[in-house]
């Protein structure tokens, strides 16, 4: 079945999904090495912040916050149904 | 906002090396924010300061313990994510425990996010054999119904394996004795992460040369160093071994027969980091669905009804600013009546003094010199200081205990991303509330260094404890006098909330001036971590804040007044023509003070206050009484006359605050800005800048006034 990839800042309050291709982060991919993320963690978009930007996330049972820029980066794709 | 003698000035500074050796040496280490400094002060009964945020600890603390009357040395490594990285932080870290060798590393890790914690752990296990894991925060880890078999851990990761709750002190024996025990049987058996196939080959091909070359460091962590290319770790390694041994034929024929091995599988140093990384998280997460057990999978619920209150857009914002001006406001009525009652206390205790001294024949100038000057510059200091101290920093401490302050970050952020700012700037601005010299250092958990020199930069613009009580003081003498009482503390707060926003203000403004001009660039990425929430125990925080802060920083202000307060006495007592040295030197500046609606006195107190901004009201003071139209002002409430007597207006009240907040920061300040830059122009810049910011903003509203109100 396919699936669509899409970019973290793109997934809805509330929403889960799962990170694919970590290697292509750039500069962020060794911090988020560093919560865990590999291909195929889950992360699920919490909250906005007051002024919309940045987002928190849930990540490995830390809770963090990427400024939209960084999270456009961040490559995802929905769970397998 | 680490405010103590360990953490401000230099000993902050001091290197790693030179350590105590005689006792057996014990290091924490851990990620950031899982307690290590709260476990580090239950040990050692020393005072590093805690707060309920990551990057707290930017440099090791050490101490001493005891336990069956053998003595440890502790060290406090900064908080790492992971030894992969070369950040600041992670380097002191890695170095540490690789090249110092120390005979213990207590692993701390928080056990409500142990899953992640593990993957650290695991990766401090390829350095040395010689570990404790500490799964702290236990009781944190009940409460949300997450149960830790801390003896399967154990026999999984061949390492003794300790629970504690540090903030209750749980725990702590337990520690020692295993602490205790594992200086003693030295027992090494490495634990081994499974790498995929050709990882573990090239592995294999290097770790001969690496036994040879450096028998004394861990071979296969040297190994996986080298195939990922941490250029910076061997530059270390070479410092330790005093050769370089990457140019050693062993290890290039080595080298370039396990790059063969991984180039068959397509693997590069780059993409190795992923990889190894795979297989950590991996290895640790099975551990963790061994080990643990949740009795509800949404044990964090009620952090995120917290956040959606805390952050959301309807009240975020209002929350935040609500629970600002209540700390200014509690701050505000509650010095209010210590500082009458200390100031009747300490200036009656003055004439007897006075009396004591005169009956034991001391000569009087010399009287005259150690009450008048040195005790009557004290005793202001106290009753003026003292209060809003003791009340504005345990209220802070709380907020930072709670896990409040990386909220306020992200509520923010935006307001710095327009800046071109850091977005963990926002933290070292907070931090620059203690003590500004502290914010200066915390500014190294950022990393871009574009981004640390603007908050290096700007972090003066936050009035730090020195200078809080100046505008709280000035605030309630000048501004709010009119309004009927019940009112009056309010108006307080708003003005006082006015003028730490134009201190924000300024900071994102002038991030954006410097972003624009002399250090060009866009905002770099970063991840700001949201800690969970942790109820701050209130009673010893206040313990803690009160000796911690409040003692040390008072401490500090006696110290640097003292000799002041001598030297205003001499000169307002040395007459050159029949007019005081202190009156030449204030009519000198007064010219220039009054085109900036201040006057000589003013201006010369500022000068003197450069060792300590705390020292600037006092001085002006004694500025006042030394120049003498009252000379016994023994009640606070004379304040006032004192300073309208001397032709202060609404307006001087004014200015004095503009210049409060904006000018050169304190010497302490500017030394560390030298220290963290490296850099005699920028920190020249540090001092100017503010300074004409203020310079031209209270020329500006002088001459206004003048002109509109005459």
């Amino acid at each position: 079945m396919q699936t669509s990839l899409f970019s973290l800042n793109q997934l809805a309050i509330g929403q889960k999904a799962q990170i694919v291709n970590v290697e292509a982060l750039g500069p962020l991919m060794p911090r988020m090495l560093d919560l865990g993320a590999i291909n195929g963690t889950p992360i699920e978009a919490l909250h906005r912040s007051p002024t919309g930007d940045p987002t928190a996330y849930f990540i490995r049972g830390t809770v963090i916050a990427l400024r939209q820029e960084d999270a456009q980066k961040i490559v995802i794709q929905s769970f397998l149904p | 906002m680490g405010l103590t003698n360990q953490s401000t000035g230099f000993s902050l500074h001091s290197t790693t090396s030179e350590l105590l050796t005689s006792h057996p040496v014990i290091a924490l280490a851990g990620n950031p924010n899982v307690g290590k400094s709260t476990l580090f002060n239950a040990l050692t009964g020393l005072n590093q300061h805690t707060g309920n945020w990551p990057g707290k600890t930017v440099s090791n603390a050490r101490g001493t313990t005891t336990y069956n009357n053998e003595v440890f040395s502790l060290v406090d490594l900064p908080g790492t994510y992971s030894l992969m990285v070369s950040s600041v932080e992670e380097e002191i870290a890695r170095n540490f425990i690789c090249f110092e060798k120390p005979d213990v590393t207590i692993i701390v890790a928080d056990a409500t996010i142990l899953e992640r914690h593990l993957n650290l752990a695991l990766q401090i296990l390829e350095v040395t054999p010689y570990a404790i894991l500490c799964v702290n925060l236990l009781d944190e880890a009940q409460k949300k119904g997450i149960h830790i078999d801390l003896d399967k851990l154990s026999s999984w990761l061949h390492i003794p394996v300790v629970g504690t709750s540090a903030r209750s002190s749980e725990g702590l024996t337990d520690l020692m004795a295993t602490v205790s025990m594992c200086c003693k049987e030295k027992k090494s058996t490495f634990f081994k992460v499974d790498y995929p196939a050709p990882v573990e080959k090239a592995i294999t091909c290097l770790l001969p040369a690496f036994e040879e070359l450096a028998p004394l460091f861990p071979s296969r962590f040297l190994a996986l160093r080298l195939l990922l290319q941490d250029q910076s770790f061997f530059n270390s390694l070479e410092v330790y071994l005093g050769q370089n041994i990457l140019d050693t034929p062993t290890l290039k024929h080595a080298l370039s027969t396990a790059k063969c091995i991984l180039e068959q599988h397509t693997l590069s140093s780059e993409n190795l980091h992923p990889l190894l990384v795979e297989s950590l998280v991996y290895t640790s997460d099975k551990i963790y669905h061994q080990c643990v057990t949740l009795e509800n999978s949404n044990y964090h619920q009620r952090d995120r009804r917290l956040d959606h209150l805390l952050t959301s857009k309807r009240t975020g914002l209002p929350i935040m600013l609500l629970l600002l001006g209540f700390i200014f406001w509690l701050t505000i009525v509650g010095a209010n009546y210590p500082s009458e009652w200390l100031a009747s206390i300490l200036f009656s205790l003055q004439d007897k003094l006075l009396l004591l001294f005169n009956d034991w024949g001391m000569a009087p100038p010399l009287t005259s010199l150690l009450v008048l000057g040195i005790y009557r510059t004290l005793a202001w200091i106290i009753s003026v200081m003292l209060p809003p101290m003791a009340i504005f920093f345990p209220l802070f401490t709380l907020l930072e205990d709670s896990g409040y302050l990386p909220r306020i970050a992200f509520n923010m952020d935006q307001y710095f991303k327009k800046a071109c700012a850091h977005g963990k700037q926002c933290l070292t601005m907070c931090m620059g509330f203690g003590c500004n010299a502290c914010g200066v250092i915390g500014c190294r958990i950022i990393d871009s260094p574009r981004e640390r020199l603007l908050a290096i930069l700007t972090n003066n613009f936050v009035p730090c404890n020195g200078r809080f009580p100046t505008l709280i003081a000035l605030i309630s003498l000048f501004f709010v006098t009119g309004i009927a009482s019940p009112f009056q503390s309010l108006v307080a707060t708003l003005i006082l909330l006015f003028f730490i926003l134009l201190g924000v203000g300024m900071t994102l403004l002038s991030s954006k001036l410097l972003s624009l001009t002399f250090l060009k660039g866009l905002p770099s990425s970063f991840i700001l971590e949201l800690p969970p929430y942790r109820r701050p125990q209130f009673f010893k925080v206040l313990g803690r804040s009160l000796l911690d802060r409040t003692l040390f920083v008072l401490g500090r202000a006696i110290i640097v007044a003292a000799p002041f307060g001598c030297i205003i006495w001499l000169f307002s007592n040395t007459y050159l023509g029949g007019i005081s040295l202190l009156q030449l030197c204030a009519n000198f500046l007064d010219p220039f003070a009054r085109l900036i609606g201040l006057d000589g006195i003013i201006l010369m107190a500022f000068l003197l206050g450069f060792p300590a901004n705390e020292i600037v009201i006092p001085l002006i003071i004694m500025g006042y009484l030394a120049t003498g139209n009252l000379t016994d002002l023994t009640h606070l409430s004379a304040l006032r006359e004192l300073l309208v007597a001397h032709g202060w207006t609404s307006l001087t009240a004014l200015c004095t605050m503009l210049f409060s907040l904006f000018h050169f920061p304190c010497a302490t300040t500017c030394l560390t800005i030298y220290h963290e830059t490296r850099s005699l122009k920028w920190t020249v810049f540090a001092f100017l800048y503010p300074t004409s910011i203020g310079l031209l903003f209270c020329f500006f509203i002088t001459q206004l006034s003048r002109y509109f109100i005459g």
